[in-house]
């Protein structure tokens, strides 16, 4: 596995992961699940106006914020329900490996990053299409939003 | 040894009540000798999220698919499996899950194809269970391995296969997608990612009743009265009829299967696990679109 071209934060986890028997990984995934922050406040209530990941068996919805500075951090928002606990996972270890990153750096991501944290042995490689179904939604979403700031 | 039947008149008009426990008999029976609670769902991590106290996983698509080729499990790999689970070839199974009991029912299923003896599903599945305040937990059960003995898989009663269904044409079929996957306008479920079927419709003849109405809103069985207006009434079947049904893996219909064969007693009812991921692929197999079930030639 190589990790060398994700960022630092997203390589870390890789690194975890890579380290992990296939049970550690599920115990790992689960942390990313609870450790999810919660939507702020200003889109509760406002799921139709996030984008639904079609990719994922659960509900989930996602929005990234794009900061209007020189560095162009991303923030990421993402709501999925708790009867979901994989795709929570997912949503957890992209948000904990790219949320404040500058764009640039997001969009240079690969788009089989989600395929490398040896999670297809632990959960099964369909389920974690909806991982890589994310991230391509986070990515066009920054580059739209890049653009038009 | 295995557990007693539960006598609760909630199960008891069912034709096999045995297939069967309430959220109130298996709390009352917890942790007896001779008896195994799985929990089955469709996300795997949401056992880790908290299950019935003792409860074990087995997840359908690590656990009871071959890894390489498309099938169950063999003999080998079964036995192996319920051995590490504490689980014998005469423990009462009790399978749970979530979404109503969808994915507990098709290991149940899969159990049948090693004629398991005795193995029931939990009326109401995770959501009946939690709903009523009832205990679960994040520990790691432990479990003395069991032996268990190395039985052939017999696909011949309870599955069938695409040249099976070929031969079954013009006989009932029930197709239990959602009525966009039936008619041909969505090629996969509402919500799901598309699983790659290159035409859409459904297997000429085919009744369509979607597998969730078999479920009440609290993911319990309907009333048999209700099922029976259901598949009797509604989609014209009768319980001496051979009856093949079809969703689009196998898993939905595998609910359907238990609806049929345990709670209304039909002794015929076969499991297309190919479903429309096989037909909706296969070359010059005939297809129906619309909501008319059409005709076979």
């Amino acid at each position: 596995m190589s990790a060398g071209d994700l960022p630092e934060a997203l390589a870390e986890i890789a690194a975890d992961f890579a380290a992990a028997t296939t049970r550690q990984r599920l115990d790992l995934l689960l942390e990313f699940s609870d450790e999810l922050p919660d939507l702020p406040e200003r889109y509760a209530g406002r799921l139709d106006e996030l984008e639904q990941v079609d990719e994922c068996q659960a509900p989930v919805f996602l929005t990234v914020e794009v900061e209007d500075s020189p560095g162009r951090r991303v923030h990421l928002f993402v709501d999925a329900p708790a009867e979901a606990p994989t795709t929570r996972g997912f949503a957890g270890i992209l948000h904990a490996g790219l949320d404040g990153l500058p764009a640039e750096e997001v969009l240079q991501v690969p788009d089989d990053a989600p395929m490398r944290l040896g999670l297809a042995e632990a959960v099964s490689p369909l389920r974690v299409r909806g991982m890589v179904g994310m991230l391509s939604r986070i990515k066009r979403q920054v580059r739209l939003k890049a653009a038009a700031g | 040894m295995s557990a007693l039947p539960d006598p609760s008149p909630e199960i008891a008009d069912y034709a096999h009540p045995e297939r069967l426990v309430t959220t109130a008999w298996l709390a009352e029976h917890l942790g007896e000798e001779g008896l195994v609670v799985v929990e089955s769902d469709e996300d795997v991590l949401l056992y880790d999220t908290g299950h019935i106290p003792g409860s074990v996983r087995i997840d359908w698509h690590l656990d009871l698919n071959d890894p390489v080729t498309r099938d169950y499990v063999d003999g080998e790999r079964f036995a192996e499996l319920m051995g590490q689970n504490g689980i014998g070839r005469d423990t009462t199974v009790v399978l749970y899950g979530d979404r109503s009991n969808w994915w507990a029912a098709y290991a149940l299923w899969v159990f049948t194809l090693f004629g398991h003896p005795d193995v029931r599903l939990l009326n109401g599945g995770r959501a009946a269970w939690v709903a009523e305040g009832r205990p679960m937990t994040r520990e790691a059960p432990r479990r003395e391995p069991a032996e268990y003995p190395v039985v052939q898989r017999d696909d011949s009663r309870v599955r069938a296969f695409k040249e099976d269904v070929l031969a079954h044409l013009g006989r009932p079929l029930v197709d239990v997608r959602s009525p966009g996957e039936y008619s041909g306008e969505l090629l996969h479920m509402p919500d799901y990612p598309q699983e790659g079927a290159v035409r859409g419709g459904h297997i000429p003849g085919a009744a369509n009743v979607p597998w969730g109405r078999a479920a009440a809103e609290d993911g319990r069985f309907r009333p048999r009265d209700e099922l029976e207006e259901l598949y009797l009434d509604e989609a014209g079947l009768s319980p001496d009829d051979e009856v093949v049904a079809y969703c689009r893996i196998g898993e939905r219909s595998s609910h359907t299967w238990f609806v049929l064969t345990h709670l209304l007693g039909f002794p015929h009812v076969r499991n297309y696990d190919g479903s429309w991921t096989e037909w909706g692929n296969a070359v010059r197999v005939p297809v129906a679109r619309g909501t008319d079930p059409g005709t076979v030639g």
